[in-house]
């Protein structure tokens, strides 16, 4: 059995910030864990621009951004594993992984850090009718393909979902020289960062259709095309308005889900709208010592908040093993009126700082205000130009506003037009 | 090259067949025309083992299904194959079907089916707690279970090689010519010549039939389309339930599968083409709705994937199992539909007496009886995944996240005899890609793997066979 | 004549309206909300940039490809005529992040710089 204060499950921008974060917190004895054969995690295959705006101020590709981390985490002399799998954790905090090198691992851990990530939501959640055809992929198996293996998925590609994945890999796919027919979204509006329209859909002038979905796939060996059709207000097929579209490869881009296996196997408390654990203002889940932060927690836009929220997570795993951790009363927080989520889902507060809400809405909104409440009293109202499910939003609740909330109180955040 | 006994068609009637005449020393070829065993209808149905009340009494189906049913728990043990012995439930809603229960108890009784009781709501809703509140009765089946259909076949063929069978992938059977006692059996590039030819085509048995200008089999394919759900969903049923059936079929099925998923279907809907596999929208809905009928709290969103399969319907409605009138060392399997996974076991022993009533054939002191049990990661204890790692190191990385599934199983799986060369191959041996994220993270992997073990470049590997290629060039 | 374009400088994702008379020159922004949005018109309107990542080919590396980017925006127009210049471009391995792959691409005065490391074979 090896021994560690902390274990950090995942090797990829939060797993890397939450281990920085904890080892200049005073904490010596930490380990990483990371499936793949080196850090990074996704960002590995993300080679486009845009990371790092707001946390370096620079724009960086997923790589240079990951670099950076990976840098730190050798000079700090944090210790990690690569190809290995973290397969259970228990009830006592110990860690089972498996790798070639050292086999079956044992870990003792005094917290544990969850930061495996997120995966690609696959074509069977979505029920799309057709064959079984080869060249149906997600965008991010495609994405890996071009960009780390060097080969060409396809040649000719329709796309389903403009999330950023989606947005990224139809100018990708255009770059090396695909043609891609379009990009079907099935809500009204896009997922999408608005820049990813711009620069990586209208340069190429590939058009998105909104309130549009894939409804059937057509090819017997490989994918030989699919049929499209309009969406009502329902997100049912409209009748008469299906047509088919000529292609060899359909990219999904239809949604992240939080890797929470290990997580619900162990009896965390889970959010059913993140599909993460239900955490505090430190990231710890319901179970004692345990953190999760990044897309393992709920699926973020910018890598730039998944790193400062793992630094959180990796302050509050450090001071859990120091002993720091202030006594706890928990007020609730709840999104109502438009917001879907919050995140964290409870706050303490005893805490003595300032607490940050982090959450996202349902649909688009203009010139709206974002309200809230304590136990039904306003005590924040700010003006929005524009809010959107793809971008999350967040407020502050000051610290001397913390003191007047009592354990068991409620913060509800609203959306008012 | 020359055999005794040519068999056309890789599925788990004609591997189980192969694995069976594999005893004598006769030279046998298992032809299939895809890239892998199971193909067709034998890796896209219910994967149930049906107690036998159903058939008509006196008909082949009914005499083999209670036969093949009472073989299939030792069979599947000597292949090591996964079955449950989770007996099955017939549901009635109303007075109506109350009295079909009743009717199929009688037939049950009258073809053999073992233990077959009439449990009222009660009883039912006791042992079946997620079933519709308003069930009113049900016919309770003990010796129903379920099987993973392509399972049963990789390990029939996989036994069968070991014993000396040529599993022969890719050959698609165009012409058959007889002369001087022999068949040529051709695909239009390459010839084998044989003695005997059993037909296990499937949908395609009439196709290769009139081959030899037998023309009396007439095959429709019947697509039953499925949904798979979840395993965090798989308990919501603990044995097979069945709704009343109808002309069409035995309807609806919910069913917990070997591996712990629900499986929901099939639809029934006779079509023209044979390779129609797609599924449509409004059948995927309607299954769900009257699967909700069984179990109401079903929904869509635990669907982690769906597919159709082919049933063989023959006009004459019983398995059609003799040799041809235009040849008699031309044996037909056909019109193996339903109960033809409980039966396969049966049936082989059945063409094994036909083909022995024609040869004199020794049997092998040397036949080995059973197929090792594949290594799986996932269901040992830690202790023996650190004893399995220590011997073998490839046991260490995961490949497949979802449902855990080791570098060292895959090898496995493509090393093993008649092996895979595909990634559906790599998935139906080990599930690598079978879970929740269905491929999206291990496909690249099991593609790298397949072009290193079969010493190709990877873009050369394809899904399934044929054109269904994963990669194209070099982006440069 | 009138250009219209969506501005990318914040996610508020502006409808702006830029007027241009017959010799180029702008004779009015419209429709933004803000400073940005105005400069980011403007550039959008005369001179239109980009950045640029794709990949370059590595002989003897663990990987057939290293990603890389342009150092700086690259004109708009330009962006197929570049991939056509990586697209025949290599580098041996080891490639290091930061190394200069092509320098000053098309005459733009922008180097193609590695984004990632790949150790040779």
């Amino acid at each position: 059995m090896l021994n560690y204060d902390i274990v950090v499950i995942g090797g990829g921008p939060a797993g890397m910030a939450a281990a920085l974060k904890a080892k200049e917190c005073g904490v010596d004895s930490i380990l990483i864990l990371e499936r793949a054969e080196t850090l990074g995690g996704i960002l590995e295959q993300c080679i486009h621009t845009g990371f790092g705006l707001h946390y370096f101020g620079e724009e960086l590709s997923g790589p240079e951004y990951a670099d950076r981390f990976i840098s730190l985490v050798n000079e700090k002399n944090i210790e990690y594993k690569t190809d290995t799998m973290a397969l259970e954790i228990t009830e006592n905090n110990v860690v089972y992984a498996v790798n070639k090198t050292d086999g079956l691992l044992e870990i003792q851990a005094k917290a544990i850090i969850l930061a495996m990530g997120c995966r690609e939501r696959p074509r069977g959640a979505l029920n799309i009718a057709g064959t079984r055809a080869s060249g149906v992929m997600s965008a991010g198996t495609a994405q890996k393909y071009v960009n780390i293996d060097g080969y060409m998925p396809g040649k000719k590609v329709v796309i389903l979902g403009s999330g950023d994945i989606g947005l990224i890999m139809a100018r990708r796919m255009t770059l090396e020289g695909a043609e891609v027919k379009c990009v079907c979204e099935l809500m009204p509006y896009s997922s999408g960062l608005t820049r990813n329209i711009v620069q990586c859909l209208d340069d190429f002038n590939i058009p998105l259709y909104l309130s549009c979905t894939v409804i059937d796939i057509h090819g017997k060996g490989r994918i030989e095309g699919v049929t499209i059709a309009d969406v009502d207000e329902n997100r049912r097929p409209i009748k008469g308005t299906e047509r088919y579209i000529e292609c060899d490869t359909l990219l999904l881009s239809v949604g992240l889900i939080p890797e929470n296996e290990l997580t619900r196997a162990v009896g965390i408390q889970l959010d059913p709208i993140t599909s993460g654990a239900v955490v505090d203002e430190y990231r710890e889940t319901s179970h004692k010592g345990v953190f999760a932060c990044g897309n393992v927690l709920h699926v973020h836009d910018l890598v730039d908040y998944v790193t400062l929220e793992s630094q959180t997570a990796g302050e509050g795993a450090a001071n859990y093993v120091l002993g720091k951790s202030s006594e706890a009363e928990y007020i609730e927080t709840k999104g109502v009126n438009g917001v879907r989520y919050i995140v964290p889902q409870k706050v303490n507060i005893k805490n003595e700082g300032d607490i940050k809400l982090y959450f996202r809405v349902g649909q688009v909104y203009k010139n709206a205000r974002i309200v809230v409440k304590y136990n039904g009293e306003e005590i924040i109202s700010r003006k929005r130009p524009r809010l959107a499910p793809g971008e999350m939003e967040d407020v502050l609740i000051k610290n001397d506003m913390l003191k007047n909330f009592a354990q068991g109180g409620k913060i509800e955040i609203s959306v008012e037009v | 090259m020359k055999y005794d006994v040519a068999i056309v068609g890789a599925g788990v009637i004609g591997s189980l067949i192969a694995r069976e005449l594999s005893r004598y020393n006769i030279r046998i070829a298992l032809v299939e025309k895809c890239n892998d065993m199971a193909m067709g209808t034998s890796k896209a149905n219910s994967a149930i083992v049906h107690a036998g009340f159903d058939a008509k009494p006196g008909s082949l189906k009914a005499k083999l299904n209670v036969e093949g049913t009472a073989l299939m728990p030792e069979l599947c043990k000597k292949l090591s194959v996964p079955f449950k012995p989770v007996g099955s439930l017939v549901v009635a809603f109303s007075d109506e079907e109350t009295n079909t229960l009743k009717e199929l108890l009688e037939r049950g009784k009258i073809n053999g089916v073992p233990g077959l009781e009439i449990y009222d709501s009660d009883k039912l809703h006791d042992v079946e707690p997620n079933i519709n509140d308003e069930a009113k009765a049900a016919l309770w089946a003990p010796s129903a279970g379920i099987v993973c259909p392509y399972e049963l076949t990789i390990a029939a063929v996989e036994n069968a090689v070991v014993n000396g069978v040529d599993f022969i992938r890719n050959f698609e059977v165009k012409s058959i010519e007889y002369s001087d006692g022999e068949f040529s059996v051709s695909d239009g590039k390459e010839t084998i010549n044989t003695n005997y030819i059993i037909n296990a085509a499937g949908v395609y048995c009439d196709e290769i039939a009139s081959l030899i200008g037998d023309t009396s089999i007439h095959t429709i394919p019947r697509k039953g389309e499925y949904m798979l759900c979840d395993k965090s969903v798989g308990k919501l049923a603990n044995h097979t339930i069945f709704q009343c059936p109808s002309k069409m079929g035995k309807g609806i099925l919910v069913t917990p599968t070997v591996d712990g998923n629900l499986l929901l279907g099939p639809s029934a809907l006779d079509i023209e083409d044979k390779n129609d596999v797609s599924t449509t929208s409004e059948t995927l809905s309607e299954i769900l709705e009257i699967a909700k009928k069984s179990v109401p709290s079903l929904t869509t969103r635990e669907v982690i994937t769906s597919f159709a399969g082919l049933r063989a319907h023959c006009s004459k409605n019983d398995f059609i199992i003799e040799p041809s009138e235009k040849n008699d060392k031309f044996i037909n399997v056909a019109g193996i539909e339903s109960p033809g996974l409980s039966s396969a076991p049966a049936i082989a022993l059945y063409v094994k007496g036909i083909i022995l009533s024609k040869i004199n054939a020794e049997i092998k002191s040397d036949f080995i009886e059973e197929r090792e049990e594949p290594v799986r990661f996932r269901h040992m204890t830690n202790d023996e995944r650190k004893a399995l790692i220590e011997k073998n190191p490839a046991y260490g990385r995961i490949i497949c996240r979802c449902e855990t599934i080791t570098e060292g199983e895959i090898l496995d799986a493509i090393h093993a005899p008649a092996g895979a060369r595909d990634v559906d191959g790599v998935k139906r041996r080990t599930r690598a890609g079978m879970g929740r994220c269905q491929g999206g993270f291990c496909g690249s992997k099991v593609v790298e793997l397949l072009a290193k073990e079969l010493g190709v470049e990877i873009n050369k590997i394809t899904k399934c066979g044929g054109n269904s290629k994963i990669l194209y060039e070099r982006t440069k | 004549m009138q250009k219209n374009i969506i501005c990318v400088a914040c996610p508020m994702g502006c409808g702006v309206t830029v007027d241009i008379d017959d010799n180029g020159e702008i004779l009015s922004v419209t429709g933004n909300t803000c400073k940005r949005g105005d400069a980011y018109a403007r550039t959008e309107c005369t001179n239109p940039v980009r950045s640029l990542a794709t990949t370059v080919k590595v002989d003897g590396g663990i990987y057939n490809v290293v990603p890389c980017k342009s150092a700086g925006a690259i004109p708009k127009e330009k962006i197929m005529e570049c991939m056509n210049i990586i697209n025949n471009a290599s580098a041996n391995a080891p490639v290091n992040l930061g190394d200069v792959l092509i320098k000053d691409i098309l005459g733009t005065g922008i180097d193609i710089v590695a984004t990632n490391h790949c150790p040779a074979k």
